[in-house]
């Protein structure tokens, strides 16, 4: 909420400046989010009086005045302005003044006329961004004085951020209370004539949701004149607290508004047909608002309606055909209490949000509506005329909010707040807040008023004592808790270990975001069904990700489009696809996914200049999965994936379980992705491999391990991995090494076939092995995969 | 011995002259080898009278000693010589670069976070995680922020439907630990936010680190002391810091923290003391344990210590950006 600070000033006048008033009531919880001078600065600016105005001989749009400003003479200006006409009172930059944006005035020929200074509107005084026409100041504005002083300029607008629970200080009266209370001063509530009533009419006024509307005040007000000014220290206020003047009747509403914070309507009295009944709206039934649109209304909405219609969205929004117009003569003026719970979320389900929306669904002070009442009447009978009639008041006691009665317990407050704060001082904080209290023993029974309606419990109270004492008065201490040890597992490897093995092995960790454009995702996983957000930043940011590659190869495509072409990013996080059997619906998986582009290593003096392929990424690939100790356990089986290169891409298992993919991005996509040459992605379901193998240490063998290269010949569709693992497998407890060291194609081998370099590796534990041990084990290893993998031995 | 003086000095002339180590082997054979000079010198002994012998046969095993020492000295020097040369040819450019590559770098966010669950940690905070698609129940209910509560209307949320939303803080975990563990609680829960809200200073998804603890006395000052000792150890500075009330709905007394930065207070991180309704929708007694909560953001904090100054970079990884993060 946006306030006036010298208005403030008018109800609660503290010794600080305005810099220490804002720092104290953002440390009592009212954030100040902004203080803004009410108009920029301007100098030699004084109130004039037009004496003559004519038309300029040499040019239609000017005007040559004689102005009175207190002088000796009448000076000559010239003015553009169509406002501008003999009578008025004027603002005058006289010659030597500087308006804001550092505009000197000076002496001035204007086709041919002298012009000595010159007459201001609000946007050149640097108080409106825009304005039509010169200010047009009161009539009984002294000549000759200093404007600044005249419209009392020498003031802030305080923006105050106020939390949901304190809209109690929504109008000045609440921040002049709470001001009050800070300061310990009395807060000062202007006092005004009661507008007497003059006429009988009134209309009956019947609550049929006594729930949601417990308390109603209307009254008519006959013969107003809606072509009177509203006061120009009215619009100045309204201004000030950041609203524009419309109509005098709107203006008053306004101002008690922001006064009381109290919001109130008028209806135009000859569209009422008959009485006012507050009901809930009839499901589907329509009404045309006051910025023109019609809405259909549900029967959770609260009306003002008459006999035959609904008139207005109560405590939200009027309706248009009820509205005061210019046309208007006689109104009827409402002053309502509305529960809360019967406005809260209404507005939003509109897609509105008012002045008076904001306030009823945060809480309204229940008693406060007569006052309201009263305060706009004799303000309309001051500025409109008009009759005035009685007020209607109907209320359902029942329904009102009751007030409150708290126990606050001594032990209770030492225990939240942490500390101990005498009696003395619990009891004037209590009391400087309004708030009632009877002493109970060591406790407190507090009543609270019914402007504090956000006070239910005890922490409510809590809080207000801790607040008012101040939090940095409390003193910080030390948590005391058992020193209990949390449980630890070793054989679930932490994500920060592959996190920190990635970066080792020069990878950037990325973070992209969860929701990805589902038409680039589409193009990687046309089979996936993504979760789409209803109400997205934006479609690119609509489609939650079933991969953490869509984001990676945007990371990419970013950094190539900015001269980066070796890209090597990783991510973990959560992918998410729908489910039925898992937790709402959703699948909620952590994953880690890697990619990488361009070269193998940065240009280097002395390694070759390769791209970098899908054996580079392997390897990593391979390093991670070495943490868990068994990666013997893994295989890379070849597979079709929707997002891979046909040839180039592999399902990687646990045993026998699958746990993610590797492979090239298909190339067909790379162009639609921004991609720049072949990328290499992986992706790895966490869950399934952290889980890790206590080491379970043997001995090493005292005997000498025997090294022993075959060479073997097999198709060249036959998988080496398969081979490995085949002979791992049938080697028997002497095998302790199996590495394949070369794969060749080429002369000497047949087309279409390829010969691998094996390296076996023998040893026993508990002897040396004799020579044809060594022969005959590895003599049946060859037998076997020739036989397995119609192998042959290369000559 | 005038013979023999010669002998030596024409030897050890020689030996002096080469220059690699076969050639002096050839001396050492011509003069000391079984048919060399020195030998043949001894055979001519016999021929001499007995009394001369002894003296003749000494000055021969001096002069044979003196062409052993040239020999060995020259050898030592010829092969240091070599050595040296070797040596010489091996030298490289010690300021060429190396061949592994350079290891890449964890996300400034990250490493945020890795931090903040480091010092929690050590007071025995455990880390919990818990889902980003989230129902209303556990991100805005049991929060004690029923359906049309103003905070929710101020949270842009993201909605898949009426019941299910992109969590809007990471408080939900407060309520899913609580739900299983009893007191006393101690958990840290870092983890992706999501709100509908993008501009200079508003990603749609950012970091959040909540912290909860439920003890039988935890109080406000509490709170107090160790969230001034997480930001004096985060900055590692003895920074002004304020607590400023504030509202949340499910914590009270609640507050904001800010510390005082170049350009006046910066607004850190809420907290305050669980609220009494959260701590009853989850089955545990108020007036038995107390507790309290915040809620950490990891960007803001991220910025503040290493000088970001557009939020939007974290999530551009952009490389330029992110190999600065050593």
């Amino acid at each position: 909420m946006k306030f006036s600070e010298s208005w403030l000033r008018e109800w609660v006048n503290p010794a600080i400046d305005t810099d220490a008033l804002s720092e104290q009531i953002t440390m009592a919880g009212l954030e100040v989010d902004g203080v803004e001078p009410v108009a920029k600065s301007f100098t030699n600016v004084v109130v004039g009086h037009v004496v003559e105005c004519g038309k300029h001989p040499e040019a239609d749009k000017l005007q040559v005045t004689k102005i009175d400003v207190g002088d000796a003479e009448l000076i000559d200006i010239v003015c553009g302005a169509a406002n501008c006409r003999q009578g008025l009172k004027v603002a005058v930059a006289k010659v030597g003044a500087v308006l804001p944006g550092d505009f000197k005035i000076k002496k001035a020929k204007l086709r041919g006329q002298p012009s000595m200074g010159m007459l201001c509107s609000l946007s050149e005084l640097g108080m409106a961004e825009s304005a039509d026409g010169i200010l047009e100041l009161p009539s009984d504005a002294p000549i000759g004085t200093c404007v600044r002083e005249y419209l009392a300029l020498e003031d802030v607008t305080i923006d105050v951020d106020l939390t949901p629970n304190r809209a109690d200080c929504l109008g000045i009266k609440g921040l002049a209370r709470e001001v009050g209370v800070l300061n310990n001063l009395d807060v000062t509530v202007p006092s005004w004539q009661e507008a007497p009533v003059t006429i009988e009419d009134s209309r009956d006024v019947e609550l049929v949701n006594p729930e949601a509307c417990p308390r109603y005040l209307g009254r008519v007000i006959k013969g107003i004149n809606l072509a009177a000014e509203t006061p120009l220290w009215m619009v100045e206020k309204l201004r000030r607290c950041g609203v524009r003047s419309i109509d005098p009747v709107v203006d008053i509403t306004n101002f008690v508004l922001l006064e009381f914070g109290h919001p109130m309507h008028a209806f135009d009295l000859a569209k009422i047909d008959g009485g006012i009944k507050v009901r809930l709206a009839n499901e589907g039934e329509s009404l045309t608002l006051l910025d023109g649109n019609e809405v259909e209304l549900n029967n959770e909405t609260l009306v003002i309606a008459d006999n035959s219609k609904a008139l207005a969205m109560a405590g939200i929004f009027g309706g248009l055909d009820s509205g005061v117009t210019s046309e208007t003569a006689d109104i009827f003026l409402e002053s309502a209490f509305f529960a809360p719970l019967a406005i809260t979320g209404r507005a939003r389900h509109y897609g509105l949000h008012t002045d008076a929306s904001h306030r009823y669904e945060r809480g309204v002070d229940p008693e406060l509506q007569a006052q309201a009442m009263s305060r706009a009447t004799a303000l309309i009978a001051d500025i409109c005329g008009g009759e005035v009639g009685p007020v209607v008041e109907a209320v359902s006691e029942a329904h009102l909010p009751k007030p409150t009665q708290i126990t606050l317990r001594r032990a209770k407050l030492d225990k939240i707040i942490g500390i101990h704060i005498n009696d003395q001082t619990v009891g004037e904080i209590l009391g400087r807040l309004g708030f009632s209290v009877e002493e109970q023993g060591s406790d407190w029974l507090v009543s609270t008023p019914t402007y504090r309606f956000d006070m239910a419990i005890e922490e409510d109270l809590i809080e207000e004592v801790a607040r008012v004492f101040g939090y940095n008065s409390i003193p910080n201490k030390a948590p005391i808790g058992d020193l209990s040890m949390a449980t630890h597992h070793e054989a679930k490897l932490p994500l920060a270990r592959l996190r920190d093995t990635l970066v080792g092995l020069d990878y950037q960790e990325a973070i992209t975001y969860s929701f990805v454009d589902p038409s680039r995702q589409a193009l990687l996983f046309p089979e996936s069904d993504p979760l789409i957000l209803p109400n997205p930043i934006s479609t690119e940011m609509s489609a939650m990700r079933v991969s953490l590659w869509t984001g990676l190869l945007d990371a990419v495509a970013y950094n190539q489009s900015r001269q980066q072409n070796r890209v090597r990013l990783f991510e973990s996080g959560l992918r998410f696809t729908k489910d039925e059997s898992a937790e709402n619906g959703v699948l909620q998986q952590p994953m880690l996914a890697g990619v990488i582009t361009g070269k193998a290593h940065d240009e280097h003096w002395d390694l070759p200049s390769r791209p970098a392929d899908f054996f580079d990424l392997k390897g990593d690939l391979e390093a991670i999965l070495e943490l868990t100790v068994d990666r013997d356990r893994f295989s890379f089986e070849p597979t079709e994936h929707s997002a891979l290169h046909p040839g180039q891409a592999a399902a990687i298992y646990r045993d026998g379980v699958l746990v993610g993919f590797i492979g090239a991005i298909h190339p067909q996509f790379e162009k639609k992705l921004g991609l720049n040459g072949r990328t290499i992605v992986f992706e790895l379901e966490l869950d399934k491999v952290v889980n890790r193998q206590l080491p379970a240490a043997k001995p090493v063998s005292k005997y000498p391990a025997n090294s022993r290269d075959i060479a073997l010949v097999v198709e060249e569709t036959v998988e080496s991995g398969k081979i490995i693992k085949f002979i791992q497998k049938i080697g028997g407890n002497q095998l302790v090494g199996v590495n394949l060291f070369d794969v060749y194609q080429g002369k000497g081998i047949e087309e279409g076939f390829k010969s691998l370099a094996i390296n076996l590796v023998l040893q026993d534990t508990a002897r040396t092995l004799e020579e044809k041990e060594i022969a005959d084990a590895v003599e049946s290893i060859v037998v076997a995969v020739k036989s397995e993998f119609n192998a042959s031995l290369r000559d | 011995m005038q013979h023999l003086d010669e002998l030596i000095a024409t030897a050890i002339k020689a030996i002096e002259t080469v220059t690699d180590a076969a050639e002096l082997d050839q001396i050492r054979v011509e003069y000391l080898g079984k048919k060399g000079i020195m030998t043949e010198q001894m055979k001519l002994l016999g021929s001499l009278p007995n009394d001369q012998k002894p003296a003749a046969g000494q000055a021969i095993n001096q002069a044979k000693q003196a062409i052993q020492q040239a020999l060995s000295q020259r050898k030592s020097s010829i092969e240091l010589a070599a050595l040296n040369e070797k040596l010489a040819a091996e030298k490289i450019d010690v300021s060429l670069p190396g061949r592994a590559n350079l290891p890449g770098n964890i996300h400034p966010v990250t490493r945020t976070i890795d931090r903040i669950c480091e010092f929690f940690g050590e007071l025995g905070f455990e880390v919990k995680t818990g889902p980003e698609v989230e129902d209303d129940y556990h991100n805005f209910d049991a929060l004690n922020i029923p359906a049309h509560h103003p905070a929710r209307a101020d949270h842009d949320t993201f909605y898949f439907n009426p019941k299910l939303v992109l969590r809007t803080q990471t408080s939900g975990v407060q309520i899913r630990t609580m739900e299983v563990e009893k007191p006393p609680i101690r958990i840290i829960s870092p983890g992706r936010v999501y709100r509908n809200d993008y501009d200079q200073t508003h990603t749609p998804m950012f970091h959040q680190v909540e912290g909860l603890l439920v003890t039988e006395n935890a109080s406000f000052a509490e709170l107090k002391g160790i969230l001034h000792d997480f930001l004096r150890n985060f900055f590692e500075e003895d920074l002004q810091v304020r607590f400023r009330p504030s509202y949340f709905p499910f914590t009270e007394p609640s507050a904001e923290v800010d510390v005082l930065g170049k350009n006046g207070w910066l607004e850190i991180l809420g907290c305050g003391m669980v609220h009494p309704n959260v701590l009853k929708s989850v089955g545990i007694d108020p007036e038995v344990y107390s507790g309290f909560a915040f809620g950490i953001g990891v960007e803001r904090l991220t910025m503040l210590r290493y000088g970001v100054n557009d939020l939007r970079s974290f999530f551009e990884n952009d490389l330029r950006f992110l190999k600065q993060f050593k």
